[in-house]
């Protein structure tokens, strides 16, 4: 008996290592080149100068626009207010999509969860500056929306501010929390209720010892929308901030004239990002994801 | 004795779907009853109601003497294993176990002490400050026993807790569950679609069939006097003869009962001494199972019955030669069962 060797098909197959080259090339080009290399290209800008005289970028390593931006009051209470602003959004988000998830995974009828998710989701599908002007003008002192519902409690509307731009992202980045908690509280077995109730434990307690630790990373993955999102976030400063200024209306004021100084101005988020999600890493709320 | 759980009269229906149909059920205190029965049968359904994660629509339930009805799971003297053990991810092994404890506010010492006791009742002592996810399967299994056994609840419940175990681990677990139970002496009510399950380890069976329990005696009364034709062919093999085929070859119309291992088979012609039936056949099937070897046989007047020989010879698998031959099954009439 003579054995023949099927050589002539199957070149991908023996070659296991130029096919995933092959597939993952173009991606990764993509990634390293224009995501990683813009990203990149942002933090050295940032420590570049500004020639006064001429008006061009000289190649010159310093700190001086960090020093600028923390010395500088507008500035450094931007930074703050921006990061606060952040902050508030995400826990307002919280304290909504957490009962409203709940009642969406685990008390309404299964039947109903597909329209529910779709209702979460059609807020998503209106463009981003339709839905920051239909909140201007919901915001408007006097004549509003807000303010005339607000007027026979004998109270004024939040108008043009800090608060309306709270209000806004809150609206704006509702989905990105409701949806990740909601999938995290779909995938919570009935069992594990019912063996914490089975232990002695009445709904609240379950709540705050079972479903609270179980869905903490889908709330953490949430927050890092919420909270990035906020802190890039300018146009809603524009539209319904008044005379308040996030980090990102500094970038957008400066880097016409200084652009390393808009560069150091926008590395903060980032920075603030990345110890974000350092911090969240710590708690283990990354593994398993 | 005394009666530690007393059902009556219990119903459940989901949409239009009659769960559990009028269930009657007194367990009595310390023993080891099993609910047996196809998926659907209601039993899963019924466990759950005695430990309050549905309500019935109808019925009353008593834990020692105390209507319970209405109360809510954590009011309960019961406690769960679960099928998928349901063991908190987030917790250690440890954490685990003295959840119970925590919850009801036992001092941090004594809720200590107890887990661990707990743990080494089910030979885990090392493994406390382990997260669930790191345990085999067999290894949940007994963290879950032990979550339940150490609030000393006065009945614990079991939920098909040996269906995601290989075959193994599951005969090992159920030797080591039903020691367990001797040795707590709570009261054990376990579910299982197994009836080999059922009848090693039960003191009493219970037999669900569309929402009814059918029959209710010890392992030897459900095998041996089985009540339906039902219960005939549920636990054990099905062995039936019926109505023509019954009265052709015992004389007797109806439905008939024959455990395989009551018949033996012999050479053509073989005839019957005192009390026995002879009734010759062919062999259809022969099905060589390792300690034994089952045979199907068509009978001569019509019908077919197993039979099971043991496999005790040096050459048992020679049986398999067999296919086809003609042979005479014998077996005492009083093995006749009638399941009408």
């Amino acid at each position: 008996m003579t054995t023949t060797t099927a050589t002539h098909r199957g070149f991908w197959y023996r070659h296991p290592g130029l096919r995933l080259g092959g597939l993952l090339t173009a991606p990764m080009a993509w990634l390293v080149v224009v995501y990683l290399g813009s990203l990149a290209a942002l933090f050295l800008t940032a420590f570049y100068q500004v020639d006064d005289f001429t008006g061009q970028v000289v190649r010159s390593f310093s700190l001086k626009n960090f020093q600028n931006l923390f010395t500088t009051s507008a500035y450094y209470q931007s930074v703050f207010r921006t990061i606060s602003i952040a902050v508030l959004v995400t826990i307002l988000c919280l304290v909504i999509a957490v009962p409203l998830a709940f009642f969406m995974a685990r008390v309404a009828p299964r039947n109903w969860r597909p329209v529910m998710v779709a209702l979460v989701l059609t807020p998503l599908w209106a463009s981003y500056l339709v839905k920051v002007y239909a909140w201007r003008s919901m915001l408007q002192p006097e004549t509003g929306v807000i303010a005339w519902f607000l007027k026979p409690l004998g109270l004024g509307g939040p108008g043009y501010g800090y608060l309306g731009i709270v209000i806004t992202l809150t609206y704006l980045w509702l989905p990105y929390m409701i949806l990740p908690v909601y999938a995290g509280l779909t995938r919570l077995p009935d069992s594990m209720l019912d063996a914490s109730a089975d232990l002695g434990a009445h709904s609240g307690r379950t709540f705050r010892s079972i479903v609270i630790p179980m869905i903490f990373p889908s709330v953490v993955a949430g927050s890092i929308f919420t909270f990035s999102l906020s802190l890039g976030d300018y146009i809603t400063a524009q539209i319904v901030g008044g005379k308040v200024t996030m980090l990102g209306n500094v970038v957008q004021q400066t880097y016409v004239t200084n652009l390393p100084f808009a560069a150091a101005v926008a590395t903060l988020p980032v920075i603030i990002i990345l110890l974000y999600l350092l911090a969240v890493r710590k708690t283990g709320a990354l593994e398993n994801v | 004795m005394n009666t530690a759980i007393r059902v009556r009269d219990l119903r459940r229906t989901f949409g239009t779907v009659v769960a559990v149909d009028g269930v009657d059920l007194d367990v009595v205190d310390g023993e080891f009853l099993t609910l047996l029965g196809p998926s659907g049968s209601g039993k899963t359904t019924v466990l759950r109601m005695i430990a309050g994660f549905e309500r019935p629509d109808a019925g009353s339930i008593e834990l020692d003497g105390v209507d319970v009805t209405n109360a809510p799971p954590y009011a309960r003297d019961v406690n769960t294993v679960f099928q998928d053990y349901a063991l908190f991810p987030h917790m250690t092994v440890l954490e685990n176990i003295e959840y119970g404890l925590r919850v009801k506010k036992v001092p941090k010492a004594e809720r200590r002490a107890r887990a661990m006791e707990a743990l080494e009742g089910v030979r885990l002592a090392e493994l406390g400050d382990r997260a669930p996810s790191q345990l085999s399967g067999g290894q949940r299994q007994r963290v879950a026993l032990a979550r339940a056994l150490v609030n000393r609840p006065k009945v614990l419940l079991l939920d098909e807790p040996l269906g995601a175990l290989d075959l193994k681990l599951r005969e090992q677990m159920q030797v080591e569950l039903k020691a367990i139970q001797r040795d707590v002496g709570i009261t054990f009510v376990f579910v299982t679609h197994d009836q080999d399950e059922a009848l090693t380890m039960s003191d009493r069976i219970a037999v669900f069939n569309d929402g009814r329990i059918v029959q209710l005696g010890t392992p030897a009364e459900i095998y041996e006097f089985p009540a339906s034709e039902f219960v005939a062919g549920f636990v054990g093999t099905s062995n039936l003869l019926r109505d023509e085929t019954a009265r052709a070859v015992l004389g007797n119309a109806g439905t008939w009962s024959i455990r395989p291992e009551k018949i033996r088979i012999a050479a053509p012609g073989a005839s019957a001494s005192a009390g026995e039936r002879a009734v010759a056949g062919t062999v259809r099937e022969v099905i060589y199972v390792g300690m034994s070897t089952r045979m199907v046989i068509d009978l001569a007047p019509g019908g077919t019955l197993v039979a099971v020989e043991q496999n005790s010879g040096r050459h048992a698998d020679q049986r398999l030669a067999m296919r086809g031959e003609n042979v005479t099954l014998l077996w005492n009439t009083e093995h006749e069962y009638s399941v009408n």
